[in-house]
């Protein structure tokens, strides 16, 4: 079991020629995950990678079954692309796409969803169950099966949780990057409520930032609805006030969306939370040898 | 992005927000051709500078003669203005913007953000204006009115409508006024691809008038591309020049007062390493995100820059790999070490794809310098160490 994506769930490409989309569907399709075609307007009747290129999600849908968009277009039509998959009928749109405007991404979460489509991203890694499937532009090989469910603001602190929770000898089921954006697709808590529902899972990850107070919900969220050991790292807790950094997302002001004011919440709420991202693995070790 | 207050009204008059009638000047001289034109018998000069308090700081002055003008525009240009969001170094001011005075009976506070949480811009309204709306927000919440706005429909009359009673706003034509500007204030924000909107005060006036006394905004950066004219408004000057020149090389770099330069890829690895200096006993002296793109001239161009800060006294190079191949950027170190002379010692963990071909790399070099770390909580440790002489 996993969560949203295992190795039967069909994936189409939006934006499947161009440079960054052609070179992580490959990625994708060597990891074992079915891509069954993809969309580039004016390109429809080629075939790309050995898949079939449509020019719209309808005919792409239509003609593959597929429920999963891994999309890859330009910033500038990032939007216009998440609401085409929403009206197709596309269950899950994974926007790896980074740069999208604001006010862009507002509208179209808003029509995914009212038609019913989730999200995850923009600007993330994308989604991987082990060894099935992978959607995005993580490195596969450092996500070894398992039973722990990982779930990350940052990229690069996916791969590094991932990475550690693999040393000390457990795996991976799935792992999330729900990126760092201002607006954002599925966040910790819809992703801590399907991991408490897979039965594989053990334990769970979660790894936070500053900015915002999507922890603050989550840990609110994990004190009523989460049986399974969490544990947490929030990045950040060395950064200045009122800096960006890097994501839009990471920038505190005043007092809100703190680094401390989220550990200190989760923590209350009864997750390990560890103080630097080195500790992730030793965490998870301690958390399920209980 | 952000810009000029000067500038942020020029916006707002071109969507009908109404504000006092100004003009900028950037010498003395200028100041009083800007109060002669303006006509009247008292002026604001105001310095024009990114950040709030300027107030307080000694940046905004009243003049009831144009030889007064002109003697304030002469202190405040060139000076350098210290507020609490400028840090202790200040900022140096460039140009003044000489406004009409203006008849104060009240003191609003008027904003538009993003609200996450509801997916939404919410409008922010306070009767505390003048006031840091943080410290309002804090000590005394009940007192900012918030109203979220669906962009799909738009300002609405409810939305006025809670605004201008929950201000207690009661005279029917200062509630029409009122909920015109908040609605044209909207439509700036929407229209602008703004991130935020301040207007603080925003005053009415003895004879019942609501005007932007201030005006802030900021910009998403993402979305500028399709406003050229607000790019245009940009002040380089107001940037750190070292974060200018690092983002023209794809880092994000933003300097702090530690003493271990970080080189990491990723934003949250990059918060995360600081972060582990500091729990293994170490300073950061900078945050640097090097991209998904880095080659040898970028790792190069993060040595150099980092080396600029002569606080340092050790860099950790924290590289997990992911679509960065951790060879290219052994490379790049190597390469790095040729075009800049590296002179403190610099601790490399690279991880995740091709690290093994990475450490040979690096062994083979064999230079001084360069220690070899396994993972991040080593890395970490080491470059601590190397800090303090150890």
């Amino acid at each position: 079991m996993s969560i949203l994506v295992n190795k039967d769930t069909k994936v189409i490409v939006q934006g499947f020629t161009g440079g960054e989309g052609t070179f992580h569907a490959e990625q994708c399709m060597a990891y074992g995950t079915k891509i069954v075609g993809g969309v580039t307007p004016n390109k429809g009747g080629q075939t790309h990678l050995g898949q079939p290129v449509f020019n719209t999600v309808k005919e792409a849908v239509a003609s593959t079954g597929a429920t999963v968009s891994m999309v890859f277009v330009p910033p500038a039509f990032v939007a216009d692309a998440v609401m085409e998959a929403a009206d197709a009928g596309i269950e899950l749109a994974v926007i790896i796409t980074e740069g999208a405007p604001v006010r862009d991404m507002q509208a179209a979460k808003a029509y995914a969803t009212k038609h019913g489509m989730m999200t995850i991203g923009p600007n993330c890694p994308g989604i991987i169950t082990a060894d099935e499937c992978k959607i995005g532009i993580m490195p596969g090989n450092i996500f070894k099966k398992g039973n722990v469910g990982l779930i990350s603001k940052s990229g690069t602190l996916t791969y590094e949780g991932a990475n550690q929770v693999c040393n000390e000898g457990y795996g991976i089921t799935t792992a999330v990057g729900i990126g760092g954006d201002p607006i954002i697709g599925l966040s910790y808590k819809q992703l801590l409520a399907m991991f408490e529902a897979d039965p594989e899972t053990e334990a769970i990850v979660m790894i936070g930032e500053i900015g915002g107070d999507l922890e603050i919900q989550a840990a609110a969220f994990i004190k009523e609805n989460i049986t399974k050991p969490v544990v947490a790292f929030i990045a950040g807790q060395t950064a200045p006030a009122g800096k960006r950094m890097g994501h839009a997302g990471a920038i505190i002001s005043g007092s809100a969306g703190t680094a401390k004011e989220k550990m200190d919440a989760l923590e209350a709420a009864g997750v390990k939370v560890v103080v630097s991202p080195a500790e992730i693995g030793k965490a998870v070790k301690e958390v399920l040898s209980k | 992005m952000n810009i000029h207050e000067y500038q942020a009204k020029q916006i707002f008059q071109k969507y009908g927000v109404p504000t006092p009638r100004g003009i900028v000047a950037n010498t003395p001289d200028d100041a009083v051709k800007a109060a002669q034109e303006l006509g009247g018998s008292i002026w604001v000069v105001k310095a024009q500078i990114h950040a709030g308090g300027r107030g307080l700081g000694g940046g905004v002055k009243l003049a009831k003669s144009t030889d007064e003008v002109k003697e304030l525009a002469g202190e405040i240009l060139g000076m350098t203005l210290v507020t609490h969001q400028t840090g202790p170094e200040g900022k140096l001011v460039q140009k003044v913007y000489i406004e009409e005075g203006a008849d104060i009976k009240d003191e609003l506070y008027l904003g538009v953000v993003l609200d996450r949480a509801k997916e939404m811009p919410v409008i922010m309204a306070s009767t505390e204006g003048g006031m840091d709306i943080e410290t309002v927000a804090e000590k005394t919440p009940e007192k900012i009115i918030k109203v979220a706005v669906d962009p799909a429909v738009g300002f609405q009359g409810f939305h006025g409508r809670e605004l201008v009673f929950g201000l207690g706003i009661t005279d029917k034509a200062e509630q029409r006024k009122f909920i015109e500007f908040a609605n044209a204030l909207y439509t700036v924000y929407m229209e602008n691809d703004a991130e935020m909107i301040e207007i603080n005060p925003l005053i009415k006036t003895g004879s019942g008038a609501f005007l932007a006394l201030d005006g802030k905004m900021g910009f998403d950066d993402s979305a500028l591309y399709r406003h050229p004219e607000i790019e245009e408004m940009r002040d380089i000057s107001e940037e750190d020049p070292d974060e200018r020149e690092a983002s023209q090389y794809g880092l994000s770099y933003i300097a702090l007062d530690g003493e271990i330069g970080c080189m990491v890829n990723g934003a949250g690895l990059a918060m995360g390493t600081m972060d582990t200096i500091n729990y293994m006993g170490g300073t950061p002296a900078n945050f640097l995100d090097v991209g998904g793109s880095a080659n040898a001239e970028t790792v190069a161009k993060g040595f150099e820059i980092i080396l600029k800060n002569p606080n340092v006294k050790a860099i950790f190079v924290n590289i997990f790999g992911g679509i960065v191949r951790c060879d290219r950027i052994a490379n790049g170190i190597l390469e790095a070490t040729k075009l800049v002379d590296v002179n403190v010692p610099v601790i490399v963990r690279l991880d995740g794809t091709n690290a093994a071909e990475a450490a040979e790399i690096l062994k083979n070099a064999n230079i001084d310098n360069v220690i070899a770390a396994t993972d991040l909580g080593d890395g970490a440790k080491k470059a601590v160490e190397a800090a303090k002489g150890v």
